[in-house]
């Protein structure tokens, strides 16, 4: 099966922020994600999972170069300031290009 | 009679273990249920009760509870705002959490009652309800002003849909339909592990107050000072409304409780996406690191005092 390259962008955010974040990658032109729990610690602290307020999520795309810069774009204005997060891309390869 | 309510030792378990490093923690997923058998065990017993009161006759003390809410965050605000110097969105915040409540302390509170058997008015769990809106909506508005571009619907779905509302208003209208007779068969996990419940939930408490202990060296002694003089003026408004209403000793106690207590379910999730300049550290260790265990420990039983002091006068 020919493989072809398809961008990962990964979103570790505040779990409060899920809601909005995934509608927001849908109407971006996502055409799927995945959500994990997560924990963590970064220039805003230690992230424990312990309760609501503590919460980390990991938000993963797969997805075309056009729609991750949308989203990168839109996360970055939307969000950066005010919220504990980071987010980055890699290259991934797909089996069946027309999924993402 | 123990002088301590063994579910408060739980509580002291939790911030020891956490002070020292313990390994321990609850995983996320248990406490949010035990918070949500709390939350629905404290909606289904007043539920229960509603269905025996005349309910046109509740509404002054309703209207008189909400507006209990919304003045409490007016008078926390300057003084956060002028005397802290705290930014406008960060005391708009913290005033918001005081201006609403502490479903963990309401629980602790009754479970105090329960244990040293001080009857209430059993419809208390609808001030509970009452008061955790007016004081987020107040609060936006100082962090905003009313003209701005806040996103009204947002705020409102997460006000009215979040998780303490819905399982507290739930509750309520599961009990009020069915009676206290029609919740027996579920009575055991609701009421009769109540306090075992509150126990564990208290435990995690611990350890959540324990956490944010460490970041009050950061906020200074103004939040510390904040922490424990605003339950106070919470509790001295309570007392009064409570007597105006003429309320029972338990119900007394309850409402300076409710009044003194602050929140920490439904103000930071709403603040944080409604106001999300607003640092959300801040209110949380005045609320969780000062305010909820100066409540367990002293408050409750201190109000209980004042309360009792109050009725023999009259």
């Amino acid at each position: 099966m020919p493989r072809q390259v398809r961008k990962l962008v990964t979103i570790i955010a505040e779990a409060a922020l899920e809601g909005m974040l995934l509608e927001d990658v849908e109407a971006l032109g996502a055409h799927g994600y995945t959500v994990t729990e997560a924990r963590g610690k970064g220039s805003r602290g230690v992230r424990a999972g312990s309760w609501e307020a503590s919460s980390n999520i990991r938000v993963e795309i797969v997805c075309d170069d056009r729609t991750a810069d949308a989203i990168i774009h839109h996360v970055e204005e939307r969000y950066y300031r005010n919220f504990a997060m980071i987010l980055f891309i890699s290259d991934v390869d797909v089996l069946r290009p027309e999924k993402f | 009679m123990a002088v301590l309510d063994p579910v408060i030792l739980f509580f002291v378990l939790g911030v020891a273990a956490g002070l020292m490093r313990s390994e321990l923690r609850l995983p996320a997923p248990v406490y949010e249920f035990l918070s949500m058998v709390l939350l629905l065990a404290i909606g289904l017993k007043g539920g229960a009760e509603l269905g025996r009161q005349s309910l046109p006759a509740l509404l002054p003390q309703v209207a008189a509870v909400a507006a209990m809410g919304a003045i409490m965050p007016l008078l926390a605000f300057p003084v956060l705002h002028v005397v802290g110097r705290l930014k406008r969105a960060d005391a708009a915040a913290i005033a918001a959490h005081y201006g609403s409540v502490s479903v963990g302390t309401f629980a602790v509170a009754t479970a105090y009652l329960t244990y040293r058997d001080i009857g209430f008015e059993a419809y208390m769990p609808v001030f509970v309800v009452i008061l955790e809106i007016p004081a987020i909506i107040v609060g936006v508005a100082l962090a905003r002003g009313i003209a701005m571009e806040t996103r009204w619907k947002r705020m409102a779905h997460e006000v009215l849909l979040g998780k303490s509302i819905v399982l507290l208003v739930g509750g309520l209208l599961i009990g009020w339909a069915v009676g206290a007779e029609g919740l027996q068969p579920i009575g055991f996990l609701f009421f009769d592990l109540f306090k075992g419940v509150l126990a564990l939930f208290l435990l995690e408490m611990g350890l959540i107050a324990a956490g944010q202990l460490g970041s009050l060296r950061h906020h200074g002694p103004f939040l510390v000072a904040f922490g424990l003089g605003m339950p106070l003026v919470g509790a001295a408004l309570g007392l009064g409304l409570a007597a105006a209403f003429q309320m029972s000793l338990g119900g007394t106690v309850l409402m300076a409780t409710l009044a003194a207590s602050a929140s920490y379910i439904a103000v930071p999730a709403a603040f944080r996406l409604i106001v999300p300049e607003a640092n959300p550290a801040l209110s949380l260790t005045a609320s969780l690191g000062v305010t909820f265990p100066f409540n367990i420990l002293a408050g409750i039983p201190f109000y209980h005092h004042l309360a009792a002091r109050l009725e023999g006068g009259l």
